[in-house]
């Protein structure tokens, strides 16, 4: 791969419209999340975080991809492997870790979701689920939701190759399709959804290959080449943009590590094909480029990781010691209007039922006045 | 002040909503220039345009998966599901998505949505046009499950649903379309979701309904009281989620009987809700065992007529079990 982008003009970056510190920012995220995620990892082996999700392999096509898109305008759908498209929207290591550990004031959900279900509404970063693929219709109707304003924007919405399986993969890219709305569709084709291998999942070579049928292009991008992911995606961005419709992008990545801390990957691929995948690390390669263009040499490399890193350690720090949810505030959000939940789940005497039923807020009778008895419990509180 | 019934009423609501808020839009299969099976949305593409009138791909799921989409970026979409019958590929969109957006952000995004869906049986419909899909979604903290069974509610509630913060299932019994008219205000006006309406008052039992069950129950009631001279108080639920305990709670607790009826499948309907909910609270209360009619449990509704007709619950079978309860 280093020769391939030896052979690459030294001109690439600038010509795509890239300054020097376009790059090193670009690689810094990449570095940002990789520390990020060996960190959760480490956490989750000491027995502090139940449940991570990983992202090492997938940073050049993530950064890449993301980089074009313009905060504070664009909308941003990830899914739960995209942590570098949300620190690329904005989001911290704090914030990242706020939601490995489930805290408070995690952004994304007030630890209401697992860790990755990343959501901002102030960063543009639009809430998902577990169930697959339930946020392609969203970023079709986001984008319906632009073209209807007349507004200036594009949603850029990324998944796997599982998810291209499917019924709301395929409902959301034809209405997008249908429409020629402002969004283009990011596959991060790891070859794997869990265990299942591409070939179990397709009976076609590029997932790319199914744009045709929804009536617009569709492209196959190496995605350990963040470049090269930049250039595609700029181009779909700007055409999307400009009202040329979605576009799909199919980037060929892999997975170092097992789908999540509770995955053991041993049982469904070989420890040679992991080996033989890092060897093409995005980071590597792209470190490579900028040794190339005499923008980074190791020593600064080196030193590069030990800043990240000891950023990373501060904000794993700070984000355990941050405030837990109160239990009680399990009850809140369900409605705007309903706060706390119309019924805490005990039986029997409910004096504020009149203001559970019309929406507005009870309190004489919320789970606060018995910490100690768990919502649920047959018997009532009161 | 214009007599119309429900379905003309759920057309001209839509249309005055339309004309007074560029953000609310229709969307859903033939609601373009078909104007809807029922003809909810008839007129509406020459009068509001494609953008705002979207005859949508033939796939439920992604009707309610780009309504969450447009309603998280400022748009109130309102969905039609042609018949409720055919929501089942959107549950996982009603109940994984639109119902935990508000929830799962700790209050950050919300989901502004109406989802309209044509429900219930005696029209012929058989297995896959009549059913009632209430209690499947009543089920999920997050939505608002609504039935209005009048003209009036019908406007106040479909007003109030498009300006709810949160989403909203909103379901119109089929057979009261053309059936049931009545009295509507021309100027525009709100029905909360929530409460109950007692829609009859009276003192010897307490029938609650919702629907088409509404009007048989109505019916009934005054067969009965024209009969026997008993009095009947009848609660129309109307919101199915949030329930309106304290309405239904009030109206027993005077009245000492309980009937709930619903053209659902009896066995974990929302009439189970209703008379465990009965239970719990006025157990003391209570002059006889709550009575629950519903409809058989067989997995739909038959198509033909013996069928159907054994199926739903009438006012002839509604009208006896309300004279034993009255007697008991």
């Amino acid at each position: 791969m280093a020769t391939e982008v030896d052979r690459q003009s030294d001109t690439r970056a600038r010509d795509l419209g890239l300054t020097e510190q376009d790059l090193l920012d670009m690689y810094r995220t990449m570095v940002m999340a990789r520390l990020c995620d060996e960190a959760q990892f480490r956490l989750n082996r000491q027995g502090k975080a139940p449940f991570v999700v990983p992202v090492s392999g997938h940073e050049g096509c993530q950064i890449g991809t993301a980089w074009p898109f313009q905060k504070g305008k664009d909308v941003f759908v990830p899914y739960y492997r995209d942590m570098g498209i949300c620190l690329v929207a904005g989001m911290t290591p704090l914030d990242v870790f706020l939601a490995v550990f489930g805290k408070r004031d995690d952004p994304s959900s007030g630890g209401r979701q697992m860790p990755a279900h990343w959501s901002s509404r102030q960063l543009g970063i639009v809430t998902g689920s577990s169930p697959i693929a339930t946020q392609i219709p969203h970023a079709a109707g986001i984008a319906y939701a632009i073209k209807y304003r007349a507004e200036d924007a594009v949603v850029g919405a990324w998944f796997g190759d599982g998810a291209t399986s499917e019924g709301d993969w395929h409902e959301g890219l034809n209405f997008a399709g249908i429409h020629r709305l402002p969004v283009v569709w990011y596959c991060e084709n790891n070859r794997y959804a869990i265990s299942v291998p591409l070939s179990k999942q397709m009976a076609v070579k590029d997932v790319a290959m199914r744009a045709e049928g929804y009536g617009f292009e569709g492209v196959v991008v190496e995605g350990n080449d963040v470049l090269g992911c930049y250039e595609a995606s700029k181009k779909a961005v700007d055409k999307a943009r400009e009202g040329g419709g979605p576009t799909l992008i199919e980037l060929k990545t892999y997975r170092f590590h097992p789908h999540t801390s509770d995955d053991d990957d041993r049982t469904y691929r070989s420890r040679e094909e992991v080996e033989e995948a890092k060897r093409n690390d995005s980071l590597i390669v792209f470190a490579n480029y900028l040794k190339q263009q005499g923008l980074l040499d190791d020593d600064a490399i080196e030193s590069m990781r030990v800043e990240i890193k000891a950023e990373v350690d501060a904000e794993v720090e700070a984000a355990w010691k941050a405030e837990d949810p109160t239990p009680e505030s399990a009850l809140e959000h369900v409605f705007a209007d309903m706060t706390p939940s119309r019924d805490d789940g005990s039986s029997g005497g409910d004096s504020n039922v009149k203001a559970d039923a019309i929406g507005t807020t009870g309190g004489e009778a919320t789970p606060a006045d018995s910490p100690d008895e768990a919502p649920g419990e047959e018997g009532s509180h009161r | 002040m214009t007599e119309k019934n429900v379905v003309q009423t759920v057309h001209d609501t839509l249309w005055d909503e339309m004309r007074a808020d560029d953000r609310v839009l229709v969307l859903g299969e033939d609601v373009g220039a078909r104007g809807g099976v029922f003809r909810a949305t008839a007129g509406f593409l020459e009068e509001f345009g494609e953008m705002r009138v979207l005859d949508t791909p033939l796939a439920e799921s992604s009707i309610v998966g780009c309504a969450i989409g447009m309603a998280m970026h400022g748009l109130l979409p309102v969905a039609e599901i042609q018949f409720a019958d055919f929501i089942h590929p959107a549950f996982d969109q009603l109940v994984s998505e639109a119902a935990r957006i508000r929830y799962r952000t700790a209050g950050d995004w919300e989901c502004p949505i109406v989802v309209r869906a044509p429900y219930g049986g005696g029209v012929h419909g058989a297995l896959y046009h009549s059913q009632s899909i209430e209690v499947f979604y009543g089920h999920v903290p997050g939505l608002k499950v609504v039935v209005p069974s009048t003209p009036y509610d019908v406007k106040g509630m479909l007003r109030a649903a498009i300006r709810d913060p949160d989403p909203v299932l909103f379901l119109e019994h089929k057979k009261t379309y053309r059936l049931i008219k009545g009295d509507v205000p021309d100027e525009p006006y709100e029905v909360p979701i929530g409460p109950a309406d007692v829609k009859r008052e009276g003192e010897d039992l307490t029938c609650i309904a919702y629907g088409l069950m509404l009007h048989h129950c109505l019916e009934a009631a005054q067969r009965l009281q024209e009969e026997a001279g008993a009095s009947v108080e009848v609660v129309d639920v109307r919101t199915i989620a949030p329930l309106d305990k304290e309405t239904i709670l009030g109206s027993v607790g005077k009245t000492g009987k309980a009937m709930v009826v619903s053209e659902d499948n009896r066995t974990y309907g929302a009439a189970a809700e209703i008379s465990a909910t009965i239970s719990e609270e006025l157990m003391f209360d209570l002059d006889a065992p709550v009575v629950r009619i519903g409809g058989p449990d067989i997995p739909a509704m038959p198509f033909a007529g013996p069928l159907e007709h054994y199926y739903m619950p009438d006012v002839d079978r509604i009208h006896e079990r309300m004279r034993q309860l009255a007697e008991f």
